[in-house]
């Protein structure tokens, strides 16, 4: 007879999560990553017109006097979205999980000087302690925790879209409704943007797809679809033709990246989500 | 890039019709602080004939909500938010004296006919650079809607802030002007 032995499960503290979530948000505020700082960079040297590159210069000289003054990169510190990834051989021990994830989000806006920027969407009302956070978990194999900070300011959600296109519109169908929307923000989600696309699923799974495509680093394409990589570019050439431009004052570069995400859906749909995120696209991670 | 003119607030008659779209301005004097519920409330008051709680003649609104101020500080981080959704509210404001506004986004043809109509200004500042926009605060001072956190009004004080005029008196939009030039139509 097969021996059946009780595999241990991987405890993690809550306090631990906590502590982790805090760091994130301040670090993901106050210092912009490489792939961003590169990707300005490039759009400089790319850029033609005078005020897109006046703009990019005073973008790139901000981000290195917030790293330096740990002073948040922008204003709008954001809502803050979490994506947690949880190995089913974790065990989560010392409290509840979501309420550590709030905890650590309230301490980092309240001892990183963040501001706090979540209301009551009725009365306006500011919860002020910049929660309750966005939380988004999945259970995948393993032992390890894996926490993603992702700061989401207003003003690039607010030009975000979701449609539930008819299937019959296409690959053209889909680019169109990704231009209309990136021409309608124009000048107001402070371009030079990054645009994430999600395709497929439901409604509220193709805008988590667009959202985690903004968590992919700029420069890498869909590499598990080559349709998919060719959208990208597609769109990144298209979206640069807009005349846009940095701060929306005209010229070459109105976008960075252009990262797009799928999965199948429903045979009568085609759901789209584009969600729309600015220069300063904040993101910081940490496997414990 | 064209050269930067100094100007003052409070901003004359003269100054504001002399102001074209594209002009590249150092802001510096007294700018207040007031975004979406502030406006909401300053927009209610006027209809109610209520005094509101700053003095709108002559004044230039800062659509700005900063960070915490760290310790030793003047001010945390600021920047423009979108002007849009001040929008609604603009048009009495600036009926009523406001005559100019710092912003980042286009504006409705509601307040881009208010500003030709009464000789208003708006001017946009580069979004995302709160850091560095900061280091133009010389001072701060909570003047209303506490009540507001971040969001109440506040007046600076600013020493050549670097705006543009986005929108003046003769009906040019900047941001239209500029996208339609770079626009390629393939």
């Amino acid at each position: 007879m097969e021996k059946k032995t009780r595999k241990t499960l991987r405890r993690i503290n809550v306090k631990r999560i906590t502590k982790t979530v805090k760091k994130l948000f301040i670090e993901a505020n106050t210092v912009l990553s490489e792939d961003i700082v590169s990707a300005l960079k490039t759009a400089w040297s790319l850029e033609e017109s005078a005020s897109g590159k006046h703009v990019l210069e005073k973008i790139i000289k901000n981000a290195g006097i917030a790293c330096r003054h740990k002073m948040p990169i922008c204003q709008d510190t954001g809502l803050a979205v979490v994506f947690v990834e949880i190995g089913q051989d974790v065990h989560i021990v010392g409290g509840d999980l979501r309420q550590a994830i709030e905890e650590g989000v309230r301490q980092a806006y309240a001892d990183g000087f963040l501001r706090k920027s979540v209301c009551d969407p009725l009365t306006r009302k500011n919860t002020g302690d910049n929660t309750p956070a966005i939380i988004h978990i999945d259970i995948v194999e393993g032992d390890h925790l894996k926490i993603i900070a992702m700061p989401k300011g207003g003003g690039s959600e607010n030009v975000s879209a979701a449609k539930m296109l008819t299937p019959a519109v296409g690959i053209d169908g889909i680019k169109k409704f990704v231009l209309e929307t990136v021409d309608r923000a124009g000048a107001n989600p402070c371009p030079p943007i990054m645009v994430g696309i999600g395709i497929g699923g439901s409604l509220e799974q193709a805008c988590i797809l667009a959202k985690k495509a903004l968590l992919r680093p700029v420069g890498l394409p869909n590499y598990k679809d080559e349709r998919l990589a060719q959208m990208e570019n597609d769109l990144y050439q298209s979206i640069n033709k807009s005349g846009i431009g940095p701060g929306g004052l005209g010229g070459r570069i109105t976008t960075l990246a252009v990262n797009v995400e799928m999965m199948p859906c429903h045979i009568a749909s085609l759901p789209v989500a584009v969600n729309i995120q600015c220069h300063v696209a904040r993101h910081k991670e940490l496997t414990i | 890039m064209a050269t930067q003119r100094q100007i003052h607030t409070p901003l004359t008659a003269e100054v504001i019709a002399s102001l074209k779209a594209g002009d590249m301005i150092l802001l510096s004097g007294e700018v207040y602080t007031a975004r979406d519920v502030a406006h909401r409330r300053m927009y209610e008051a006027l209809i109610k004939g209520e005094k509101l709680p700053i003095d709108l003649q002559g004044t230039v609104i800062f659509y700005a909500a900063p960070t915490h101020t760290p310790t030793g500080k003047v001010i945390g981080s600021i920047g423009p938010t979108t002007s849009y959704r001040m929008d609604a509210f603009t048009p009495k404001l600036i009926e009523n004296g406001l005559k100019g506004m710092i912003g980042k986004g286009n504006r409705s043809p509601e307040v881009v006919a208010a500003i030709k109509e009464y000789g208003a200004v708006y001017f946009g500042a580069i979004g995302g650079i709160a850091a560095l926009t900061a280091q133009c605060v010389t001072r701060m001072e909570l003047v209303a809607y506490d009540d507001l956190g971040p969001e109440a009004i506040r007046k600076l004080t600013v020493m050549e802030l670097p705006v543009i005029v986005i929108n003046d008196t003769a009906g040019h939009d900047l941001y239209a002007e500029e996208q339609k030039k770079w626009r390629i139509i393939a």
